[in-house]
């Protein structure tokens, strides 16, 4: 890669990239060529998406921590569990690592996913102590991350479709799956609309 | 590589980074070799050799695995005397009742259809490059969908989601594995092979017109 020294970026050369497939064409042109994409410099306009999914990925979140997210009845008990409960009822079973990997996927991601795209969002409007690189590193992050909460509905789904054995034992999914589910898209939605290329644009950090 | 420069100028061509804009005159490194940007990191290309032809074979591979992962049956739970065997398929439907229609659809996309689909739009787009035949019609919209899927297939986050599942039931039942449970183990290595193999910005340039004139 040839580059001049400080870095250039395509909107400075009036530029437009197109970030499905790295190619430029002059500022204005609204495909590209080459793949088809839609061309946009930085979408300014979509940090209202990346808000408003944000928001209903929150909101779906609430009920997703109330209502059951099992339903496990044997011979002689019926038992519900929310996220959270399951989890507890796991660590007392002696499976600390289990225990962690839902605690984690389910509580610490999403909510640790709202916390930084909240963050992201509102840095590119006002200073922030964070540098460029660290938000973007964070940025990255998210993005990899976020999928990862879907463990617990796909735990649902492998529990409810194996244990179903009459009268002895059953498990059925609770209405917190489904909206367990939910928040974790409407999230991936929400940093899916993100253009990481706006956490650049006024690069405080000089060095590096 | 199919790639033989018939453009007389040899004028390099300008790529930005999608992630900080940051802008370069794309050369190829070497076979294995990367090319990252400057500021931010990103992988802009990564070139492997007969890159092309690994990634069909995997491709092929996946979409073989994920036919026998799910129909055959994955896990075989057993409870004083009571038996269940469940596939892929079932978990998938598990949902199906009532209001939990979508979630069994929305399963069903991530862990089967949406890994399938995107091996079989690879296919569509890689296989005429590969013989140095010009792409089929439509190649750049089915790579361009192959692309925009990547982030909703989520078969290898199913695999951890089966282990999660085993210890909540140790106590309430017997668990046993199908041959199911295997290929959909491999699957996970395959998809994630031919995930390292491709390299966007090479496929990208072998499917653009004015370069292959
Ligand atoms: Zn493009
Ligand atoms: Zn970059």
């Amino acid at each position: 890669m040839s580059h001049a020294a400080p870095i250039e970026t395509a909107r400075d050369r009036g530029l437009v990239a197109c970030t499905r497939c790295t190619r430029v064409w002059p500022m204005g042109q609204e495909r590209c060529s080459r793949c088809g994409s839609p061309l946009v410099s930085r979408r300014t306009r979509s940090l209202q998406r990346v808000w408003a999914w944000l928001f209903v990925g929150m909101i779906c979140y609430v009920p997703a921590n109330i209502y059951p997210m099992l339903r496990t009845r044997t011979l002689f008990m019926t038992d519900e569990s929310t996220i959270l409960g399951g989890a507890i009822e796991i660590a007392h079973h002696g499976s600390y690592g289990i225990a962690a990997i839902i605690i984690i996927a389910s509580v610490v991601i999403p909510i640790g996913k709202f916390i930084a795209i909240g963050y992201l969002a509102l840095s590119l409007r006002r200073q922030v102590r964070l540098s460029s690189h660290a938000r973007h590193k964070l940025y990255e992050f998210v993005e990899f991350i976020g999928r990862w909460s879907m463990i617990d509905v796909f735990v649902v789904a492998i529990l409810s479709s194996l244990v179903q054995l009459s009268s002895v034992a059953s498990i059925n999914p609770g209405p917190a799956a489904i909206t367990f589910a939910l928040s974790v898209i409407f999230t991936m939605m929400s940093a899916l609309s993100f253009d990481p290329r706006m956490i650049w644009d006024f690069p405080e950090d000089t060095t590096a | 590589m199919t790639d033989t420069a018939q453009t007389p100028v040899a004028e390099p061509e300008l790529i930005a980074c999608p992630q900080c804009d940051a802008l370069y005159s794309a050369v190829a490194p070497g076979p294995g070799e990367r090319a990252t940007c400057l500021r931010c990191g990103t992988v802009l290309i990564a070139p492997r050799r007969n890159a092309f032809l690994r990634v069909i074979a995997l491709a092929i591979t996946m979409m073989i695995l994920m036919f026998g992962a799910t129909f055959f049956p994955f896990l075989q739970v057993r409870v004083s005397g009571f038996r269940n065997s469940s596939s892929v398929f079932d978990a998938a439907l598990a949902f199906v009742d009532g209001p939990m229609l979508p979630l069994s659809v929305a399963v069903a996309a991530l862990i089967v259809l949406i890994p399938v689909a995107r091996a079989g739009l690879v296919l569509y787009v890689l296989v005429p490059l590969a013989m140095d035949r010009a792409p089929l019609r439509g190649a750049t919209i089915a790579f361009r969908w192959a692309e925009r899927l990547k982030p909703w297939s989520m078969a290898e986050i199913f695999v951890i989601g089966v282990a999660v599942a085993l210890v909540k039931i140790s106590d309430l039942a017997r668990v046993d594995y199908g041959p199911a449970f295997w290929m959909f183990a491999a699957l996970v290595v395959v998809i994630t092979l031919q995930d390292g193999y491709l390299c966007r910005w090479t496929i990208w340039k072998a499917l653009d017109k004015e370069a292959r004139k």
